[in-house]
């Protein structure tokens, strides 16, 4: 079973990164851009079938290692 | 007294932290590998720069699992001076040994340059030797200095007097133009409740000799002597 991580800062902490691509597009021609904001993805192959099972797991090592909580947040879905 | 400089696969700095401690002030110095879990009788333990685990996922986050994070854990719970030099400060952020965490520079530039830093607090092994509001001039070298804390946390921090180093004007003014990667306060350095553990992003180990461009970094290593001899 296939569960996707996605990491975001959290919404109060500024991300630099995200603004300036945000300003690229906005060079580009896409003010319909209003703001970006820069993640990362992950995809974790889990010895599973039980989907709550797979959510649980996929919430502890998102919890232990995958994301810093002190600026990040995290969203599960998983894959059936 | 001596000195354990932890070298992480990626750590460059290490031979720096090695330099001024065997060196420029005659201790003793081991290179400790980060598989290791022997301190070899260490009085201080040094978290060099550099980009361990090739700073893979986030700076620090897989150098806080190496086996030796255990033994510094434990030398720094019983309360042994440990001192994390940018990247060694981001590890010991990582390893939840100093509160925080570290954003991209506000530039998004990797910013290489002597920057000033006031000195906040000289009651932590790392600046008894140091005034109050003493500037230091060091270099930094980072991508991701950018200090970030929750306004609670940060209210925290000032309270327990754990800021360490602010990024200043050369007389010591804490500015926006002088914080120099967007860090939350100016903070350039702090220390654990206990103040014994200390991280900083500035390279003291880089400002220990006049030909380096400035000796201002001794004083920290001066500190850490003064302390463990008085422990």
């Amino acid at each position: 079973m296939r569960a996707r991580v996605f990491v975001t800062l959290k919404p109060s902490v500024f991300d630099p990164q995200g603004r300036t691509i945000a300003e690229a597009l906005h060079t580009l021609g896409y003010d319909g851009v209003e703001d970006v904001r820069q993640g990362k993805y992950f995809e974790l192959d889990l010895a599973t079938s039980q989907p709550a099972q797979a959510q649980a797991l996929a919430a502890e090592v998102a919890d232990r290692l995958l994301a810093n909580p002190v600026i990040e947040s995290y969203r599960i879905e998983i894959e059936s | 007294m001596k000195f354990a400089v932890i070298t992480f696969p990626g750590s460059n700095c290490d031979q720096d932290a090695y330099h001024a401690a065997k060196d420029v002030l005659g201790q003793q110095a081991e290179y400790i590998w980060h598989k290791d879990t022997d301190l070899k009788g260490a009085d201080v333990v040094i978290l060099p720069g550099g980009f361990a685990h090739g700073d893979y996922l986030r700076c620090g986050a897989m150098a806080r699992f190496s086996p030796v994070m255990a033994s510094v854990r434990e030398f720094a719970a019983k309360g042994g001076p440990v001192l994390g030099i940018c990247n060694g400060f981001q590890v010991l952020l990582e390893a939840g040994l100093l509160p925080g965490a570290m954003l991209r520079n506000v530039s998004l530039k990797f910013q290489c340059e002597h920057v000033d830093v006031r000195v906040e607090q000289t009651d932590t092994p790392f600046t008894v030797a140091c005034r109050v509001g003493q500037v230091l001039r060091i270099p930094i070298a980072h991508g991701e200095g950018n200090y970030f804390a929750e306004p609670e946390a940060v209210a925290r921090l000032e309270k327990n007097r754990q800021i360490v180093f602010r990024y200043s004007t050369p007389d010591g003014r804490v500015t926006a133009a002088s914080n120099v990667n967007g860090s939350v306060g100016n903070i350039a350095g702090l220390c654990n409740e206990q103040r014994n553990v200390v991280g900083l992003m500035p390279h003291p180990e880089r400002a220990c000799e006049s030909i380096l461009g400035s000796a201002d970094g001794l004083v920290m290593f001066e500190s850490v002597m003064k302390a463990v001899a008085h422990a």
